[in-house]
């Protein structure tokens, strides 16, 4: 009985969290069948299971529920705000109940009576005994289990075992020189390995949406008890996260949640006054950037005041005035960090319980993770949560300092360089060190001075970015490539600042994990972003003026070259790399597949350049690089214009065909790699809709169509006149413009509008 | 007096008893991965079958740096999640003691008197019992740094 029961506990629970949203939904719309049908249904299955499991209180709450929604579902009640509320309230009691039961504890039911008694606060009405078990039909549950993240532990557990075993196994085969028939054997159980470790990995790996399914509920009630309006916008809930990361989170997501309400927020009355939507807006949104997750809270509120703060803070007397005033107004927003803070009038019921911004970021912080700021005075305030995937696996290079291996994250990585390349100059400014390369110049950092070990040789430069800014690192040599599983270090170990968790790779010996962000601190570096542009002095400049190209002889045998700038790396891929996917060639590279330009045989073993633009990645098939040139900008016009050829340049008193990536990414670059959107704006003619949405969506954009430029977010395209306010590209129909301030594009001049498009692309993406 | 499971120890030349219920496991380590920039009693990273533990010096933690261990034979505790190995001297032995509190003004060392939970009867030999989780923080600027 007590396993029916727990069952019956975890069941409600989970169907409790995934209804939430639904009730809130409903209560917007009460008329919504379907919604309606999902709480009809859970009260119906309450009912049922609490007939068999002998709890009386459960089962007449959920009976009185599942009558009042039957005669709603039969029309012979119509849903009022009241009856909503009782609906609500029995749903808000299940829930206490089912908690009660679980941990043991009992609950006063005084009130149950009157919760029963306000579902037939309306119209008495005859409900028909008969519940409706045809709708239980509706949704078939998903073919699951329910484990114990326990079990799950030591599932993963034993799968590092094995893999350790594995490669000790595959050590002293490779010693001992076993027999062909052996090495295959092992060559088989390492695949399986590989697969079962993929598979494992992902069991521990949850949706946040289960974490997201409880705020609208949240954002009702707050708002609710504050008197205000509020409108949530939920995104990116198909994000995974280890489970474990997203219990950590829960408390600190919640407490800005309410904080935006609470103290962002303002009235409606308020907002009316200021010219707002009279409902406020909060925005929660997920996204996965590189091997780390953000969750970005976003309101439309008063944002932080910073001034009042720090009055506060004065008239406390843990900040001077005198400090206050130094303050850079980041600085400034940075104090609502501070223990004791609270920018509020009033201390309210929901977020004056002494749980702090202070607190927040501690938790968010003990977990590896970063709590960030984004405020404008009046106009909203943006919290982003960074925190690691841990636990998922991360692919990183190791790197070796002293003797020692630590690994780098690859998203850290921009690129690696031998020390010796000749594009490398390295500068002494004052006490500092300077690399520059090819058109950057950056602070140089020695690892090994920053963990206190002896340097050997310091033969490499790895360009590495933390959020702040770039710089170079340099240590002794690169070790390998691997797909590492993270985890946060000891305390002791992470106080240093210098780690961002500890790995176990293939080899058995336990690794470090860099922190890139923490070694800039650590060294020192200061960045400040809106300095940045002037950084790019007329030495550099006159670099730039000049271009790296990669020389490389193509599958066809012919010498080529590329920018140097967009080759992120060149990888060797072993026979059978290449497959075929929507009838084009595809191949992997760090495990996601990407588009194969220049041509390649699906059997041999070839060499691909890894072409990135920030966005998409495209591979690029050549038999072997040559060698990095810099030639003058200028390049004599290719012969054919459709062949993806930029131009000709003279290599060594040789003619070498320079590609054209633009034209490459155009091509090879799809939807699904790229996330640039664009609006069309309709014409009588359907020019845009036949003619021009494709050519844009075959560019990679994901377009809609649109009556006006006004409707549309983001870059939009309008075919004649427009003066919209948005960020606009204007085509004309006639080849010439109309005039020397003319700045539309001719509606078939392809580059030129894609040209437009991309710059206000940009444009948008860094508003 | 009701008794308790100890095991015995060395620490730095001195006999120490650690409750058994404090400790996970005893195990011998294999190699130690340095962590540069620790605090001096992390000696380091060991890999303990597929998990990463940390490697603390309990001798160098009490403030005995002369009495720095080889890596060997380790107590594993874990604190707030996290696996900890605790080097010690040697394993003497495991047996019931009853405890008693520390005699009225014995003046420890800062590192010692952190872990010391009071005092059993090996045998007419005082045997100071300490709380290897109370190593971990280990004396000084770290502890500090942790405790804020």
């Amino acid at each position: 009985m007590d396993d029916l029961i727990q069952e019956f506990i975890a069941e409600t629970r989970e169907t409790l969290e995934a209804l939430s949203g639904e009730i809130v939904a409903w209560e917007a719309n009460p008329t919504d069948r379907a919604r309606l049908d999902a709480i009809f249904r859970f009260v119906h299955t309450v009912k049922g299971s609490c007939g068999f499991l002998d709890l009386p209180r459960l089962a007449r709450l959920s009976h009185a529920a599942e009558d009042g929604l039957q005669a709603v579902r039969e029309g012979k009640r119509v849903p009022d705000s009241h009856f909503v509320d009782a609906v609500l309230a029995i749903v808000d009691r299940i829930g206490e109940l089912t908690e009660a039961i679980d941990q043991g504890r009992s609950l006063d039911d005084s009130d149950d009576e009157n919760l029963i008694r306000a579902i037939d606060g309306a119209p008495a009405i005859v409900a028909a005994e008969s519940a409706g078990p045809a709708n239980d039909r509706g949704k078939l549950p998903a073919r699951s289990v329910r484990l114990g993240v326990e079990l799950l532990d030591r599932m993963m557990g034993g799968m590092s075992d094995l893999v350790l075993v594995r490669n000790e196994l595959a050590r002293r085969i490779r010693d001992a020189g076993a027999a062909p028939e052996i090495e295959a054997a092992l060559d088989r159980l390492s695949t399986t390995v590989a697969d079962l470790r993929d598979t494992v990995t992902r069991t521990r790996m949850q949706r946040i949406e289960s974490l997201f399914s409880a705020l609208p509920r949240m954002a009702r009630d707050t708002a609710a008890e504050l008197g205000k309006a509020v409108t949530l916008v939920v995104e990116g809930g198909d994000v995974e996260l280890d489970r474990e990361m997203i219990e950590m989170i829960r408390d600190p997501l919640a407490h800005i949640m309410r904080n935006a309400i609470d103290h962002g927020i303002e009235s409606p009355a308020e907002r009316t006054r200021l010219g707002k939507r009279e409902n406020g807006r909060i925005r929660v949104c997920a996204r996965q950037a590189g091997n780390q997750i953000e969750i970005i809270v976003s309101d439309d509120g008063r944002g932080i005041d910073t001034e009042k703060l720090g009055r506060k803070l004065i008239d406390q007397g843990t900040l001077t005035a005198a400090e206050f005033a130094r303050m850079s107004e980041a600085a400034k927003r940075e104090l609502i960090f501070r223990p004791g803070v609270s920018t509020a009038a009033a201390v309210t019921q929901v977020s004056g319980r002494g749980v702090g911004m202070d607190v927040v970021r501690a938790n968010v912080e003990r977990i590896g993770g970063v709590v960030a700021l984004d405020s404008e005075a009046g106009q909203g305030l943006s919290v982003v949560i960074r925190v690691p995937l841990t636990l998922s696996i991360i692919s990183a290079i190791s790197v070796c300092v002293g003797g020692q291996r630590f690994a780098i994250p690859r998203t850290a990585i921009e690129e690696i360089v031998a020390a010796d390349n000749p594009m490398l100059h390295r500068d002494q400014v004052g006490s500092a060190s300077v690399v520059r390369l090819r058109d950057r110049a950056m602070p140089l950092v020695q690892l090994g001075d920053i963990l206190a070990l002896p340097a050997e040789g310091s033969g490499i430069i790895a360009v590495v970015s933390a959020s702040e800014g770039s710089f170079a690192l340099a240590a002794d040599a690169i070790g390998d490539h691997e797909e590492l599983v993270i985890k946060p270090a000891a305390p002791l170990v992470m106080a240093t600042g210098r780690y961002a968790g500890e790995t176990l790779p293939d080899s058995g010996m336990p690794m470090l994990v860099l922190d890139i962000s923490g070694i800039a601190r650590v060294a020192g570096l200061r960045f400040d972003r809106t300095a940045r542009p002037d950084q790019d002095n007329g030495e550099i400049e006159a670099a730039a003026d000049r271009r790296s190209i990669l020389l490389f002889r193509g599958t066809d045998g012919i010498r080529r070259g590329i920018g140097l700038s967009l080759v992120d790396r060149i990888e060797s891929l072993g026979h059978g790399a290449v497959s075929i996917v929507g009838g084009k060639p595809h191949v992997v590279l760090d495990g996601r597949v990407v588009p194969l330009a220049g041509g390649a045989a699906m059997t041999d073993e070839i060499s691909v350049l890894r072409l990135h633009d920030g966005v998409a990645t495209v591979a690029y098939a050549i038999d072997q690089a040559l060698d990095i040139v810099e030639i003058a900008p200028e390049l004599a016009p290719p012969s054919e214009r459709d062949g993806g050829i930029l131009g000709i340049a003279l290599i060594d008193g040789d003619p070498v065909e320079i590609l054209d990536p633009y034209w490459l990414f155009a091509r090879q670059g799809q939807a699904s790699y790229l996330e640039r959107t664009c609006a069309l704006v309709a014409d009588a003619d359907g020019w845009m809709a036949g003619m021009l949405r494709p050519l844009i969506e075959s560019a990679g954009y994901r377009v809609t169509m649109v009556a006006s430029p006004d409707e549309a977010e983001g870059p939009v395209v309008s075919l004649g006149e427009t003066r919209a306010k948005g960020p606009v590209v204007a085509l004309r129909r006639d080849a010439d413009p109309g005039g020397p301030d003319d700045r539309s594009v001719y509606r078939y001049d392809r580059d030129g509008l894609f040209a437009a498009l991309e710059q206000l692309s940009v444009k948008g993406g860094r508003a | 007096m009701r008794e308790e499971l100890y095991l015995i120890t060395a620490i730095a030349g001195r006999a120490v008893a650690m409750p058994s219920h404090c400790v996970d496991s005893v195990v011998d380590l294999g190699p130690v991965v340095p962590v540069p920039a620790a605090p001096p009693h992390v000696r380091g990273l060991a890999a303990l079958r597929s998990k990463v533990v940390t490697v603390i010096d309990a001798a160098i933690a009490l403030g005995e740096p002369d009495a720095a261990l080889a890596v060997g034979r380790a107590v594993v505790v874990t604190v707030t999640g996290h696996v900890y190995a605790v080097l010690v001297d040697r394993l003497e032995d495991v047996a019931p003691f009853a405890s008693s509190r520390l005699p009225d003004g014995v003046n420890l060392d800062a590192g010692w008197s952190k872990a010391a939970r009071g005092v059993i009867d090996r045998g007419g030999e005082a045997v100071l019992i300490i709380d290897p989780a109370a190593l971990i923080a280990g004396t000084g600027k770290a502890a500090e740094m942790l405790a804020a």
